[in-house]
């Protein structure tokens, strides 16, 4: 936030509020919403004709049994990661610059981790039957497997979702009484009235609904980390040479946290601009999720390294054969394109200059979310493909409807989320009061 | 009764909390101050408060935990054993992210909905609603409020109360 004399509780609210109430941008959120509702109109019939035909329309088969869909759910739950990281762990580390960005973070949480689960589901060739990994009351009197890892998994993704929604709206509550407060219209009054639970800001709510934020906070970090290390273990307990590796958890959560800052900045850059929100999201936010991004990276690289490392150390050939295969396999362009995507391009942004140049930025956080999903595609396909018997080596080859749902759920991402700018405040009213409070105490 | 109580409107935080110990200190017991955003050490100002969250909190997580790996243990080893290798059915290690999982969801589920509960939230209709300036509560204002059934309660002291703590407005609610 700029140090304006205008900037007061009045204007910060009135101006976020605003955003939502008298809907401004109209024609590039007209254009762009239309656009990915194409997007997600494909994606949708795309899902149709998977159900009607099944899993066969992707380029999987034995021994790549896992392609597309699988790397495209690593990919969304990571890139949802950064939502909680920002909302929950800076919160706690009372960093104050997360105020600006908070908000639509975990709504880019929420949405890229419902977008994560379907994947699964229609990975699994007969997806109406998904609620079998659930334990429910069944004549058939089973229940899932609890030693495996896929169960784990959506233990993990559930808990992640209800969790970060129950975050999400309980923030939200106080901004949705704003909302019910200065809107004009009857049906608008009624519909943010009903969603504010009748929101008062009394002093005894406040401090529980601070207790709970702030708990929710607490229970969320541990959650953010435990989701991805799940997810990596349903790799990494296999016995898959480039699979069965320690290092996973803490390299998937790196990954996480490297392409979900990467979407934060994809998705603030354009919303700054088009809201004209320069004054609270300023170029000290943009700076400080560059210089986040950059030290993930190197996380990540690390991770990269290791992988090798190990590879070798382990002194099994099948898993030095993987890490050769990689460098140097039919998928070595790929491995390759990663690596100038995750760890060479983002070094430019140890420069002051670099990480404020609104245009570079955007740009790097393209190119690593695009580095992000080979890197997920590379992990997922190069090591299924040439596994212990050469006489089933096989190469993966990405069909068109591979890409409709690859492309169809990033459209899908896109509606929810210009959905999500359009009803609701993209930026935390309340907290930004609160940091304006915060900033009056301490000048007097 | 035909009031809910008596209203004033403050135009800053450190007013408000001023005229909430002032009030406290004057022998009013049932006070209510409302703000756009949380302000420190407003609720002890306004009355006794205990804050039962964050028991209720650890009180979902044990729930959650305690109920998770119960149903794993009964699963795996008395509803549906199964025989791998000749290993533990109880196999404890491979429970522990099912265990954190419901744990966590446990604890977000009481902190969450025990919230809304002690608040006395989600409701439809409150009378301080019928105030048209209480509108600004939800954006740049601060109101303080004596409720009618304060023992103390007579609505011309009241008001005279309320007109020496300097307030923009005073404004009986009805109910």
């Amino acid at each position: 936030m700029s140090n304006e004399v205008s900037v007061n509780y009045a204007t910060v609210s009135d101006r976020i509020a605003d955003l939502v109430l008298k809907r401004p941008s109209r024609w590039p959120w007209f254009v762009g919403f239309t656009l990915a509702l194409l997007c997600s109109f494909a994606f949708f019939f795309a899902c149709g004709w998977l159900f009607w035909k099944g899993p066969g329309i992707w380029g999987i088969n034995i021994p790549v049994a896992w392609g597309y869909a699988i790397s495209n759910f690593v990919w969304w739950i990571g890139i949802g990661h950064a939502g909680t990281f920002i909302s929950a762990i800076l919160l706690l580390l009372r960093q104050h610059w997360r105020t600006s960005i908070n908000r639509f973070a975990e709504a880019m949480t929420l949405f890229a981790a419902g977008i994560a689960g379907i994947f699964p589901i229609l990975h699994l060739g007969r997806p109406w039957f998904f609620y079998w990994l659930l334990p429910y009351p069944n004549v058939m009197e089973l229940w899932p497997q609890w030693r495996s890892p896929l169960v784990w998994d959506i233990f993990a993704i559930s808990t992640y979702l209800v969790v970060s929604l129950l975050f999400w709206y309980i923030g939200l509550i106080p901004d949705l009484a704003t909302l019910r407060d200065r809107a004009k219209t009857r049906g608008r009054q009624i519909i943010y009235g009903l969603f504010a639970l009748g929101w008062r800001g009394e002093a005894r709510h406040w401090a529980r609904h601070q207790s709970a934020y702030l708990l929710l906070a607490g229970i969320a970090t541990p959650l953010v980390v435990s989701v991805h290390s799940v997810v990596s273990l349903d790799f990494a307990i296999g016995n898959t040479p480039g699979y069965h590796s320690t290092i996973f958890p803490p390299y998937f959560v790196a990954g996480a946290l490297f392409s979900g800052f990467a979407m934060v900045l994809t998705l603030a850059i354009p919303l700054r601009h088009f809201f004209k929100l320069h004054d609270l999201i300023t170029l000290e936010h943009l700076d400080n999720a560059a210089k986040v991004l950059l030290a993930t990276g190197w996380l990540v690289a690390y991770g990269y390294f290791a992988e090798i490392f190990m590879g070798y150390y382990s002194a099994d050939p099948f898993e030095i054969a993987t890490v050769e295969n990689r460098m140097t396999g039919p998928y070595a362009p790929i491995y390759w394109a990663l690596i100038v995507c995750n760890v060479v391009v983002p070094q430019v942004l140890w420069q002051r200059r670099a990480r404020r140049n609104v245009a570079l930025l955007f740009g790097v956080a393209i190119v690593v979310n695009l580095g992000m999903w080979m890197e997920r595609f590379m992990i997922v396909v190069s090591s299924l493909h040439r596994d212990y018997l050469p006489s089933s080596w096989d190469m993966f080859r990405p069909t068109g409807w591979d890409w409709t749902h690859l492309i169809g759920s990033i459209g899908m991402f896109a509606v929810l989320f210009l959905l999500f700018v359009r009803f609701l405040p993209a930026i935390s009213i309340y907290e930004v009061r609160e940091e304006l409070h915060h900033r009056r105490m301490r000048h007097s | 009764m035909a009031t809910y109580g008596m209203l004033a409107e403050f135009a800053g935080a450190e007013r408000l909390l001023e005229a909430a110990r002032q009030t406290r200190a004057a022998g009013y017991s049932r006070i209510e101050a409302y703000s756009p955003m949380p302000v420190e050490d407003l609720a002890a100002a306004v009355g006794p408060f205990r804050d039962r969250i964050p028991m209720l909190t650890l009180i979902g997580g044990i729930l959650g935990a305690v109920g998770g790996y119960f149903m794993q243990w009964y699963a795996a080893t008395i509803s549906y054993p199964i025989n791998v290798g000749g290993r533990p059915l109880h196999s404890w290690p491979s429970f522990v992210p099912v265990t954190f999982e419901t744990a966590v969801l446990g604890a977000a589920l009481f902190a969450v909905f025990g919230m809304l509960a002690l608040n006395r939230l989600p409701k439809l209709h409150h009378p301080l609603f019928n105030v048209p300036e209480f509108e600004l509560a939800s954006r740049n204002r601060f109101f303080l409020c004596i409720r009618c059934d304060d023992p103390r309660y007579q609505q011309q002291e009241v008001r005279r109360f309320f007109e020496t703590l300097d307030p923009l407005l005073v404004r009986e609610v009805p109910r």
